[in-house]
């Protein structure tokens, strides 16, 4: 017995290796990709990745610290014609965003009306991607942020251009994506135009094709395909990429072969998705800020008053003033209190402006520059205006000169009326 | 008496420091996770690990000690991936096991003989993980023989210039 144990030791000692490991092997597959599994197999996983990682974490720095000193300080041919360009395209950019924002205020009108709700990105973590699984048939990549910079699983990864692939496993200070050519990944898809459903897969050979759409229904090569939101894991709408190859698959479905928007082999910096914000649409998005409150923003503020009776005051100012004399800054600064010369009751209400203070308005830094009028310009004939209780603006009405650095110098005037206006805000 | 197509000089056993055994398949793990980052071709055609593995049950001829090389390497290979553990180690278990009773019976000490053993080794175990991925994991694999001769090819190359780098860390015993 021993001879025979003797003489076939290595091949026996070779049975038993292989078949612990299929045993290990036959016990993962059996439980799937579940919580558990990745609890039984993440420790020796943090292991391999702790023992690799530094490493990669060393090369990408140098290599990244090199190229800013190359490309930062002595490379910098031609950015004189870049700057230009880019300059023209800014202008661009800016009409096409006015057009942009108008049809996005009338779509979300639209949802508005449809009780319509969709995911917002609130939050995203940028990330360095470290390294690969270095086998084709894994395609995963590792990011440099984990568990510690708030990025937990299935977390969406994107970069500008498309959707990259989700949080696989996550490691105190890395995480595992899973890119969106593995064939073991799934992307609820649509196409743009056709508005067909789908399902994203990656294939063996690292190929993405969309799957699940029927032979009798017609895809254009070209079309842009994005995310659908049916996932969960992708909010609707980011770009997938687009259609390259239209072919007949098998089961009555046609076989789509998608381009990643994205550059899955050189990916180099990622956003994760750490937060998701799902929300009704609203007509409005933008808080609206009353033009009064800007004004008031722009205005000096009041000195503190000098200690005086509370109650002369609000018997000599009267409801009306006394409401209306409130500090007008929605952003909470400068607050303004009423001068304690408070007119009597019945006083009109008066712009407190640079008449009095012999103070002007200016715009902003970025308005000089867009040659753009301060924004409370515009909507202030529809706002409350800004009273203040001086007596000696009692018998004429008063104005506002506000002289920009511009050509521009609008007035905006506040006639005394015996009411104060219809209390209306308006939208900047 | 066993059969072997060595000279005695040819059956040299090698060992190696602790630093070299445990540093090179470390490096080799390293750079294939790190390179298809910049060149991705290179996860595709050239498996390092399996060249480490190939080299070190070669050189110490002894099966126990390759198939164990084996093991090892490939199971942290698979570490690195998100498929369940064990595809790789059982692959290269095999190789290094295979490897180092072949090194015991051939000359594998010049760069022909060096280049069909790797060639075929790297076969042998793309064989196996098609084998054991399949047929256990139920993964979708499709064999093609244009591409496993082809990288067979790259990896065989490339491990010729590979193993006479890694010959100048070898120890006599």
């Amino acid at each position: 017995m021993e001879s025979v144990l003797g003489r076939y030791r290595n091949l026996i000692i070779l049975v038993g290796v292989l078949f612990l490991q299929v045993l290990g092997l036959a016990v993962q597959v059996k439980r799937g990709n579940s919580n558990t599994e990745e609890k039984d197999t993440r420790l020796i996983r943090i292991w391999a990745v702790g023992a690799i990682s530094p490493f990669e974490r060393g090369i990408v720095w140098i290599q990244n610290s090199s190229g800013n000193v190359w490309h930062n300080y002595f490379y910098l041919r031609g950015v004189r014609a870049e700057n230009r360009q880019l300059k023209e395209q800014i202008e661009q950019m800016r009409l096409e965003q006015v057009r942009l924002t108008e049809d996005a205020s009338q779509a979300r009108r639209l949802q508005n009306l449809l009780a319509f709700k969709e995911q917002f990105i609130a939050k995203t973590v940028a990330a360095q991607v470290i390294g690969s699984s270095g086998s084709d048939l894994s395609r995963v990549v590792y990011i440099d942020k984990g568990k510690k910079a708030g990025i937990d699983r299935d977390m969406a990864v994107i970069t500008a251009d498309g959707i990259v692939g989700k949080v696989l496993l996550v490691y105190p200070n890395e995480a595992q994506v899973l890119l969106i050519s593995d064939q073991s990944s799934g992307v609820g898809a649509i196409l743009e135009n056709s508005r067909l459903q789908g399902v994203l897969r990656g294939s063996p050979n690292g190929e993405v094709v969309l799957e699940r759409i029927m032979s009798d229904e017609t895809v254009q090569p070209g079309e842009t395909v994005l995310t659908s939101g049916g996932d969960q894991i992708f909010p609707k709408g980011l770009h997938v990429g687009t259609v390259t190859k239209v072919g007949t698959g098998k089961d009555l479905f046609l076989n789509i072969k998608i381009r990643p928007a994205a550059d899955l082999s050189k990916l180099e910096e990622v956003l994760v998705l750490v937060e998701k914000q799902e929300r009704q649409a609203t007509a409005e998005d933008h808080v609206r800020v009353r033009a009064a409150d800007i004004l008031a923003q722009r205005l000096p503020s009041v000195p503190d008053k000098p200690a005086t009776d509370p109650k002369a005051i609000s018997a000599a100012s009267g409801p009306t003033a006394s409401g209306s004399v409130k500090p007008a800054s929605a952003a909470g600064t400068a607050p303004t209190k009423p001068p304690t010369n408070a007119a009597p009751s019945g006083t009109k209400p008066s712009v407190t402006g640079t008449q009095q203070t012999g103070t002007k308005l200016t715009p902003t830094a970025s308005q000089r520059d867009a040659g753009t009028p301060p924004a409370a310009f515009g909507p202030i004939r529809n706002t409350k205006p800004k009273t203040t209780t001086d007596a000696s603006t009692q018998a004429k009405p008063l104005s506002i000169q506000t002289v920009p650095n511009n050509e521009q110098k609008p007035a905006v005037t506040a006639q005394p009326n015996s009411q104060p206006p219809a209390q209306e805000d308006s939208p900047q | 008496m066993p059969i072997t197509y060595t000279s005695g000089e040819q059956v040299e056993v090698y060992r190696f420091g602790i630093p070299v055994t445990i540093g090179v398949p470390l490096l080799a793990l390293f750079l294939q996770a790190f390179i298809p980052l910049r060149f991705p071709r290179f996860a595709v055609y050239v498996d390092l690990p399996l060249l480490v593995t190939i080299f070190f049950a070669m050189a110490r001829r002894s099966p126990i000690a390759g198939l164990f090389t084996g093991a090892f390497i490939g199971l942290a290979q698979d570490m690195l991936g998100h498929n369940p553990i064990g595809i790789y180690g059982i692959a290269k278990t095999v190789v290094g096991y295979g490897a180092s009773s072949l090194g015991v019976k051939l000359d594998v000490e010049n760069a022909g003989a060096r280049f069909l053993v790797t060639l075929g080794f790297y076969l042998v175990h793309s064989a196996v993980y098609f084998t054991v991925a399949r047929g256990m994991v139920n993964m979708t694999q499709t064999w093609s023989w244009p591409h496993g001769i082809l990288a067979g090819l790259v990896n065989a190359f490339i491990g010729v210039f590979l193993y006479f780098l890694l010959d100048r860390f070898k120890q006599r015993t």
